[in-house]
């Protein structure tokens, strides 16, 4: 069998965990690795008597994403209490958003490998409070430690819109860009901060009907490749599954998967889905949240052109090419860097070149971003322009950009510090290239031969002046004299 | 000078102490002889600080002495309901459950009653997690009536009641969510404040119905009860849901507390005189007469929605208690079973063993009316009588300036007389849970006595944040009558 034998369908439950100061309803600041139930209160320990109270900053956070996300933004919502009793939940239940999420009914544009967009419907987002964690140690018992409790968490939902494994990765790295370009969630998978779970199935075409197969969930996916990976093995599965046992999707014969990094393939958790009833009614310990008109403008002015407009902008206007388009914009800071030196007046390729080729590096080895290294974007523009006119060479604006993280004067005054300027006076490459043609006899014949010897023989020219000249001759002037001398 | 002592109210023992004429340290001494006297018959209490409050006594009386100046509760005795979390002892809720449980912190209350100098003696007995109205429900003491030890002191602020009743504290601290403040004062012969929702702090008292629960005070006359919601009223950060001062403008509830209530307008339900005791009518009709002596007018008005208050409150109540509760599981904190094989064991186990038969009838009944499928006939059904009680009250309110009615259809029934029948239980809270859905403020003051010698209480209904007035009604009734000056022999 082939793929084209059937269709992938996902939609996919993504949770975010927010950057905000404190946790979804207390005090506590956010934690992680800290010292277990050292950042505990209270309230987030749900101890007797203990109230919530909201934190808004993780609501604005949550509208600014929805509006990002093309959400209509509730009007008026609550806060509702999920029961269901697990230890790592100190309440018994926690606090999300039943029936009136924050935003609904959006949509994310992602990127296709062919340059082309999809638009994947969104159904709803809305904010809830994360559980702790259940530690399980050595013997017959459990710790559970409680920092995490509290904290606040993005549940964003798509429609099943997704038919693939590719385009279930390319969503999350998107997200992963949006949320961090609003600066709302640092996103950081190794913390956990993104957390997946596809819900996948087949519409399997077969003597012109189809069959569906049964939705199997994948729980807490937490890396791209875990999710790319376990949708398609996922896709696979079912395949095999519904040519072995033609078992279609009915209501109630739902799976729930988990994903074994290890041997990479998905493992069976739960058989039937439980008919589990979380009792949802609204908190009364909380008042309902209403977004009124004047809050929402506020909330609005914090939108910024988000990174696939942005993506798109750089290689419609500043002719950039499709990746180096998707590397500039992995990172805000670095996307906006890139577009104020460029906006001077830099050439685009050369300022991507030095930012993407040279700066990335350096910034990964001190540790921050390419915006923070201190290098204003009018020097860089400097340092691009003197690079593009020829004054040095590729490799000498690599070593004038590390000096200018510690020199505050011009890269021209770096590279003329650090004898870096290629020699572009006429007169003087002239002289040089005589020298040079007097000195080599046979290869000026073999240039001026043409054929095959040709090519090879004005490169060695090109090389010998360039030695002469320590390297500092400027290759395209050289290459203009040589040119004009042997009428090449 | 004891006994003179005990009969003072918080307000003139307040002043007394700020004086210098009564020392702070006799007035908890003399409190503490009484408990040690009579408290092993009452049961009023289920912990008590006196060491504690000997050396708080000290410090005010100290501050006294050097001329500082002292708060409005300076040296004043006073209990607290062992639903509210304090640094100091045990917070029980009187459920085996919490048996052995201390809080890391103070309920807001606690905070503002020593922010005021107060003189915190004890905690008192109350129905396990203030499921009840006889006390009887208390998964750790057995409470009596001052009045009369063979009855109950009701619920399920009983132990608060009974302490002021029996002078064993100058006021006390209670809860309310269906009548448990105004019950028990009803039963006990005292004053109980429940005010409006949102009036008072619910940071720290533990929940049981959050959208019905208020804290209010238990003391022997209505000065003392504006005394007591001066130092606890006002919006805390803490509480989303205590109303900030924008919408519920905090007054001095001590100053004009005297003045009488001008063009007073009653109304009364005659509808709901059925199903009282004919002694209680007695005494509600001549606690009319008193009005119209002092120039009210009395009206009578209709409550169309009044008669399923009870219904649709051990729906909206149990089903938010059975959420309130479900951290009690055994894995934080609390008791712990024993007996568990896995985890599920210690969830089930550990409830089974320590929740009190009244709690778990409670829990289960909640846990049904949210359950899929019957959420709607039933908690979005209360919601909605709710929302036409709230509507019928303000209707009345266009016409009145305060309702009045029984504040329980009987006097203090005997102990073991209802606990076989929940039902019949459960009415004994048919004219106090209206004002909970509404969460309008209501109080109860002693009216007269029956022929057994067991007070009975008066009922004053008023709107939303209109305490002052309604503590002003509740004065003129005062003034006119000794009710509130009659003491059990203990
Ligand atoms: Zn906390």
């Amino acid at each position: 069998m082939t793929d084209s034998d059937y269709k992938i369908i996902v939609g996919l439950e993504i949770h975010v965990q927010l950057a905000t100061r404190t946790k979804m309803f207390c005090g506590c600041e956010l934690a992680f690795a800290e010292d277990p139930n050292s950042r505990v209160c209270p309230t987030c320990l749900g101890l007797p008597g203990a109230l919530p109270v909201m934190n808004a900053q993780a609501v604005e956070f949550a509208i600014l994403t929805a509006t990002a996300l093309n959400c209509k933004i509730a009007e008026f919502t609550k806060w509702d209490r999920k029961s269901y009793y697990y230890p790592d939940l100190p309440k018994n239940y926690q606090i999300s958003q039943y029936d009136l999420p924050i935003g609904s009914n959006g949509f994310i544009e992602i990127p296709l490998s062919d340059g082309q967009t999809k638009k994947i419907r969104i159904l709803r987002v809305h904010l809830e409070e994360d559980a702790g964690k259940n530690v399980h140690t050595s013997g017959n018992f459990s710790q559970v430690d409680l920092n995490r409790a509290g904290t606040p968490l993005l549940e964003i939902v798509t429609e099943p819109d997704m038919n693939s494994a590719e385009e279930v990765r390319a969503l999350a790295i998107e997200l992963q860009r949006i949320v961090r370009f609003l600066g709302v969630s640092q996103a950081d998978m190794q913390k956990g901060h993104m957390r997946f779970e596809p819900n996948v199935n087949l519409h399997i075409e077969r003597g012109g009907s189809t069959s569906k197969t049964p939705i199997t969930e994948v729980k807490n996916l937490n890396s791209f490749k875990a999710l790319e990976k376990s949708v398609a093995f996922e896709a696979v599965r079912q395949f095999d599954e519904f040519l072995d046992t033609g078992i279609c999707l009915q209501s109630g014969n739902k799976k729930t998967f988990g994903w074994d990094d290890v041997k990479e393939v998905t493992v069976l958790q739960r058989e039937k889905e439980e008919a589990h009833d979380y009792r949802y009614f609204p908190d009364p310990d909380l008042v309902p949240v209403v977004v009124n008109e004047e809050w929402l403008e506020r909330i609005k002015t914090k939108l910024c052109e988000l990174p696939l407009k942005m993506q798109s902008r750089f290689i419609s206007e500043y002719g950039l090419s499709d990746y180096d388009a998707g590397v500039l914009t992995t990172d805000k800071e670095m996307a906006k860097y890139f577009d104020d030196t460029v906006k001077t007046g830099a050439d685009a390729k050369r300022v991507c070149n030095l930012i993407t080729q040279t700066g990335i590096k350096i910034a990964n080895e001190k540790g921050c971003g390419v915006a923070q290294l201190g290098i204003e974007p009018t020097r860089l523009a400097a340092l691009a322009k003197i690079t593009d006119d020829g004054k040095i060479s590729a490799t000498a604006a690599v070593t004038v950009f590390e000096k200018m993280l510690e020199s505050k004067d011009s890269p021209d005054k770096i590279a003329q510090q650090l004898d870096l300027l290629q020699r572009s006076d006429e007169g003087e490459l002239e002289k040089i290239v005589d020298e040079v043609i007097t000195a080599n006899a046979q290869a000026v014949e073999d240039v001026k031969s043409g054929g095959k010897k040709s090519k090879k023989a004005h490169g060695f020219l090109m090389g010998q002046v360039m030695q002469k000249s320590k390297g500092k001759a400027n290759p395209q002037i050289v290459a203009k004299i040589l040119g004009s001398k042997l009428g090449s | 000078m004891s006994q003179e002592i005990l009969n003072l109210t918080c307000k003139q023992l307040r002043d007394s102490i700020a004086k210098g004429d009564v020392k702070s340290s006799d007035a908890v001494s003399a409190v503490f002889e009484r408990i040690e006297k009579y408290d092993t018959r009452i049961g009023a209490f289920l912990s008590t600080f006196k060491t504690e409050a000997l050396t708080q006594a000290g410090k005010v009386d100290e501050k006294i002495a050097k001329g500082q100046s002292v708060g409005a509760l300076a040296g004043v005795p006073i209990a607290v309901k062992d639903n509210m979390c304090t640094t100091f002892g045990p917070t029980s809720c009187a459920s085996k459950i919490l048996e052995n449980f201390h809080s890391p912190y103070n309920a807001t209350v606690i905070e503002k009653l020593l922010a005021a100098d107060a003189v915190i003696i004890g905690k008192t007995n109350l129905d396990e997690f203030a499921m009840g109205s006889s006390t009887e429900n208390s998964g750790l003491k057995k409470t009596v009536n001052p009045w009369d030890k063979d009855r109950v002191p009701g619920g399920s602020s009983g132990g608060s009641a009974a302490a002021v009743a029996a002078q064993m504290c100058f006021a006390a601290m209670g809860s309310d969510t269906g009548g448990s403040i105004r019950q028990p004062a009803s039963f006990c012969g005292v004053a109980g404040l429940k005010p409006t929702y949102g009036r008072v702090s619910r940071y720290g008292l533990v929940a049981y119905g959050s959208s019905l629960d208020q804290i209010g005070p238990l003391t022997k006359n209505i000065e003392d009860c504006a005394l007591m919601l001066n130092v606890i009223a006002g919006h805390d950060e803490k509480d989303s849901t205590s109303v900030d001062e924008t919408t519920a403008f905090l007054c001095d509830f001590l100053s004009g507390a005297n003045k009488e209530v001008k063009d007073l307008k009653i109304a009364v339900v005659p509808q709901l005189f059925e199903g009282a005791d004919e002694q209680v009518i007695q005494s509600i009709k001549d606690a009319i007469e008193v009005y119209k002596k002092l120039g009210a007018q009395i009206i009578e008005i209709q409550m169309p929605h009044f008669e399923y208050a009870i219904a649709a409150y051990y729906l909206i109540a149990t089903a938010e208690a059975s959420s309130n509760l479900a951290r009690y599981d055994g894995v934080h904190y609390g008791h712990r079973t024993k007996n568990a094989g896995d985890y599920i064991e210690v969830y089930t186990k550990s409830r089974a063993e320590a929740f009190g038969t009244e709690v778990k009838r409670r829990i289960m009944l909640g846990t049904y009316a949210l359950s899929s499928g019957y959420y709607d006939a039933y908690y979005l059904k209360a919601l909605k009588v709710r929302n036409l009680i709230r509507g019928d009250f303000t209707a009345a309110f266009e016409k009145t300036d305060c309702i009045i009615m029984p504040t329980s259809p009987t006097t203090a029934f005997k102990i073991g007389e209802k606990t076989a029948d929940p039902l019949q239980m459960y009415l004994a809270d048919v004219y106090t849970i209206a004002a909970n859905l509404a969460g309008i403020p209501a109080i109860s003051i002693p009216c007269g006595f029956d022929k057994n010698n067991l007070p009975i209480g008066l009922q004053i209904i008023a709107p939303a944040f209109g305490e002052k007035k309604l503590l002003q009604i509740a004065r003129m009734f005062e003034s006119q009558t000794d009710f509130h000056k009659k003491n059990p022999q203990l």
